[in-house]
C-alpha cells in the first residue's frame, strides 16, 4: 500500500504544475476564470475526499445556518475553492486581492462587529508575512477570525521557498490566544471548521497541499479542538505527528510491524493548545517518542512535544522534520522522499532511532 | 454632557467644545505625569478633532458600549490615546477615577488602547498602519449586517507611509465604502523630523482621490472648520470612502512644544508643568499661518 501511494504521488508530480493547481482548481480550464456560479457540488465524487475541494463548501454549509459567516481570500478563490463559498453567499464573500495583510486586518474589523471570518491565502502569506496581523489585530484582541494557510509546507514542491511555509507553526504557536490547528484530510478539516465556529478567539489553521491522501473515512465525530486522536495501536514506538505527515507515519507503522515493530500514531492536530497528557501517556507507555512533521525541525510540533517532556521522566526521543535549511527545488514527492518524509523514509528514520536508543 | 443615542450632531457651543479640547490637553498632562511619560504632542493636534467628534458628531451611547449601530471609531494612530481616555470618562463609559493609576501595573489603560480592558474603545491599535483596514472590515460589517453606522478612523500623518494604508485605501473605494471616513491628523512631523524630509506622503489629498476616495481639506483646530466638513458627508451607503485631511500643528497649545521633535514622548516636570498647564488654561493662542508649508507646497 504504502507503495503504491508513494507512486501515486509521484505520477501526480510528474504531470508538473498542473498538478499541484489541479487539486485546486477542477483542472478544467472553465473553472479557472472567474467563474463563481459554479455550484457543481464534491460530494460523491472522489474529489471529496481531498482537503483542496471541501474548503468552501463546507464553509458555505455552515454559513447557511450561521448568519454570522464571512470568507475572504487573496486572489486564490479557485486555488483553495473559497469560489464555492462565493457561489452560494456572494454577500459574505471578499476577494481582497493580492493584499494579504489587509485581509487579515480586514477579517478582523468584521470580526468586531460580530462577524466569524475566514480568511484564506498560501500558508506562507498567511502565517509568515502576515504574522504581525495575525498577533496584533487577530489573537490580542481575541477576534474570531479564523486564518487558513493552505499550500503549507513544502507542498509547493518546485515553486520554492517563496511560497514554502515551513515556519509558520513556529511563529503562530509563539503568539498567545491563538489556536494552531493542522488538518489532516478533507473530513478532518470538515470537523475543524464545524469546530471553529463557537471556538473563542483567532485560529490559524494549516492545511497542506490539499491533496493529502484519506486518513478518516468519515467526518471525526469525536474530534476536539486541543484533544490528540490516537489513529493506531502500538507500544514499541510512539509517532506523534500531524496534517499530511500523518498518512505517511502510518504507512510507515505498516513498513515497522513486518519488521516487528508496533508502533502508536497519535495525529496531534491541535499545535496549540497541546494535548500534553496524551504525549505524557505516549511516553509512559511507549518505548520511545518521535515527532515527525513537515515544517522546520526547529520550533515546530517536535519542538512543542520536547518542551512537554523535559518535565518527564527520562525516554529516548527523536525530531524528524526538515533540517534548518530552504528546501531543495523540485516535485513534492521527490521532496518528500528526499527529506525521509515519506512512508520509507520515516520508517528508516525510526528503525536506525531504536536501534542506537537501544529499544529496538 | 453625554451624546445622545441615535443622534447626529449636537448642539455644543464653540465655547463648550473648546473647554472640552482644553479638558483633553490638560487631561493628557496629568495622565502623562502619573506615567512618566506620554504623547504628548500627537494627542494636543487631535484635541479639537476628539472634541468635536465625541461631543457633537459620533453617533454612541455610552451606557451601551456595544450597542451594534453604533458609530465606530478607530484610532489608528493609538499612541494619542492618553487624549481619548479622559473623553470616555467625561462621557460615562468608566468612572474617571480608573485613570488615576494611568500605566502603572495592574491598570487597563496603556499608552496604546485595549478594546478588551476599555469600554469605549472600539478596536485595540499601536501597530501604525493597520487602523484603515480595520475600519474597511467593520464597514464591510455594516453592509453585511444591513446597518447604517459610519466607521471614522483617524490616522496620523506619519503612518501613511505604511504600504497597508494604501492596500485598505484601494479596498475601501473598490468595495464602495461611503460610509467610511478616515480623518488624517496632518500635524507635519513624525518621530524623525517633517513628514516631508522623513519621508514625503503629500500631495495626500490628490493621492487619496486617484485611489478614488472623496477628500477635504480644513484647519484642524478650528471648530467650524471641522463640524462643517463632519456635516458635509453623505451618508452610509455605496460611494466613494471620504477622507478629511485636518492640517494641524503637532504640539498645539503649548508653545514649547509646536512643531518642537522633543515632545513626541517626554515628561513635564516641576514648574514646566505649571507653566504648561496656565498656558493650557489661556486658551489656544492664535497662530500667523496654520497651514502648513507642505499643505502649500501640494498646490
Amino acid at each position: 500500500m504504502p507503495r503504491q501511494r508513494a507512486e501515486q504521488r509521484k505520477a501526480e508530480d510528474t504531470q508538473g504544475q498542473d498538478a499541484i493547481f489541479r487539486g485546486t482548481s477542477g483542472g478544467d480550464a472553465k473553472l479557472r476564470i472567474e467563474n463563481f456560479k459554479d455550484q457543481r457540488s464534491v460530494r460523491g465524487t472522489p474529489n471529496a475526499a481531498m482537503p483542496a475541494f471541501v474548503l468552501g463548501e463546507e464553509l458555505a454549509d455552515i454559513a447557511d445556518k450561521d448568519p454570522r459567516i464571512v470568507v475572504l481570500t487573496a486572489d486564490l478563490a479557485n486555488a483553495n475553492r473559497t469560489r464555492d463559498f462565493a457561489a452560494r453567499h456572494p454577500d459574505r464573500f471578499f476577494n481582497l486581492g493580492i493584499a494579504e495583510k489587509n485581509m487579515m486586518t480586514i477579517a478582523a474589523g468584521m470580526a468586531s462587529c460580530g462577524m466569524i471570518a475566514y480568511a484564506a491565502t498560501f500558508g506562507s502569506f498567511c502565517a509568515i508575512l502576515g504574522a504581525e496581523q495575525a498577533k496584533t489585530d487577530c489573537a490580542y484582541p481575541g477576534m474570531k477570525v479564523r486564518l487558513i494557510g493552505h499550500h503549507s509546507g513544502m507542498s509547493m514542491g518546485f515553486y520554492g521557498t517563496s511560497h514554502h511555509a515551513l515556519e509558520d507553526l513556529a511563529i503562530t504557536r509563539t503568539i498567545a490566544d491563538l489556536t494552531v490547528i493542522c488538518a489532516t484530510d478533507a473530513n478532518h478539516l470538515r470537523a475543524i471548521l464545524r469546530a471553529s465556529v463557537d471556538h473563542p478567539g483567532a485560529m490559524y489553521i494549516r492545511l497542506g497541499r490539499g491533496r493529502d491522501p484519506q486518513v478518516y473515512a468519515e467526518v471525526p465525530k469525536d474530534f476536539r479542538i486541543g484533544k490528540a486522536a490516537t489513529v493506531r495501536k502500538g507500544k514499541d514506538l510512539a509517532i506523534i505527528t500531524c496534517g499530511s505527515e500523518v498518512r505517511a507515519s502510518l504507512d510507515a507503522a505498516e513498513l515497522l510491524s513486518k519488521r516487528g515493530i508496533e508502533a502508536r500514531v497519535i495525529d496531534m492536530h491541535t499545535i496549540k493548545p497541546l494535548d500534553a497528557a496524551a504525549i505524557r501517556k505516549a511516553a509512559r507507555e511507549t518505548k520511545a517518542i518521535m515527532s515527525v512533521e513537515e515544517h522546520n525541525i526547529t520550533g515546530g510540533l517536535g519542538s512543542a512535544i520536547a518542551e512537554v517532556l523535559v518535565g518527564e521522566e527520562r525516554v529516548p526521543f527523536l525530531r524528524h522534520g526538515i533540517p534548518d535549511e530552504f528546501v531543495r527545488v523540485g516535485p513534492p514527492a521527490a521532496l518528500y522522499a528526499h527529506y525521509k518524509l515519506d512512508a520509507e523514509g520515516i520508517a528508516k528514520k525510526a528503525k536506525s532511532f531504536l536501534a542506537a536508543s537501544g529499544r529496538s | 454632557m453625554s451624546a445622545v443615542r441615535a443622534k447626529r450632531g449636537h448642539n455644543l457651543s464653540r465655547e463648550q467644545l473648546a473647554d472640552r479640547a482644553m479638558f483633553v490637553r490638560l487631561e493628557t498632562l496629568r495622565l502623562a505625569r502619573i506615567c512618566g511619560a506620554g504623547h504628548y504632542s500627537s494627542t494636543f493636534s487631535a484635541a479639537e478633532l476628539f472634541a468635536a467628534l465625541y461631543y457633537a458628531h459620533l453617533r454612541l451611547d455610552p451606557k451601551d458600549p456595544h450597542w451594534p449601530d453604533r458609530d465606530r471609531f478607530v484610532l489608528s494612530k493609538g499612541h494619542a490615546a492618553i487624549g481619548l481616555y479622559p473623553i470616555l470618562a467625561d462621557l460615562g463609559y468608566y468612572p474617571a477615577s480608573k485613570l488615576d493609576n494611568y500605566t502603572k501595573l495592574g491598570s487597563d489603560f496603556g499608552d496604546h488602547p485595549n478594546m478588551k480592558h476599555i469600554p469605549g474603545i472600539d478596536f485595540s491599535s499601536g501597530s501604525l498602519g493597520h487602523g484603515l483596514s480595520i475600519a474597511v472590515g467593520m464597514a464591510l460589517a455594516a453592509r453585511a449586517q444591513k446597518r447604517s453606522y459610519r466607521v471614522y478612523c483617524m490616522l496620523g500623518d506619519g503612518e501613511l507611509a505604511e504600504g497597508q494604508i494604501w492596500e485598505a485605501a484601494m479596498s475601501a473605494s473598490h468595495f464602495k465604502l461611503q460610509g467610511l471616513v478616515a480623518i488624517v491628523d496632518r500635524n507635519q512631523l513624525c518621530i524623525d523630523g517633517q513628514t516631508e524630509a522623513v519621508m514625503g506622503i503629500e500631495p495626500i489629498e490628490q493621492r487619496f482621490a486617484a485611489f478614488g476616495w472623496e477628500t477635504q481639506r480644513i484647519d484642524g483646530h478650528d471648530f467650524d472648520a471641522i463640524l462643517e466638513a463632519l456635516g458635509k458627508l453623505p451618508p452610509a451607503g455605496e460611494g466613494k470612502p471620504q477622507l478629511i485631511v485636518a492640517d494641524t500643528i503637532k504640539g498645539r497649545g503649548v508653545r514649547r512644544m509646536e512643531l518642537s521633535l522633543q515632545w513626541h514622548v517626554a515628561n513635564l516636570a516641576g514648574e514646566d508643568y505649571d507653566d504648561a498647564v496656565a498656558e493650557i488654561r489661556a486658551g489656544l493662542q492664535p497662530r500667523e499661518a496654520l497651514e502648513s508649508k507642505n499643505a502649500k507646497a501640494a498646490r
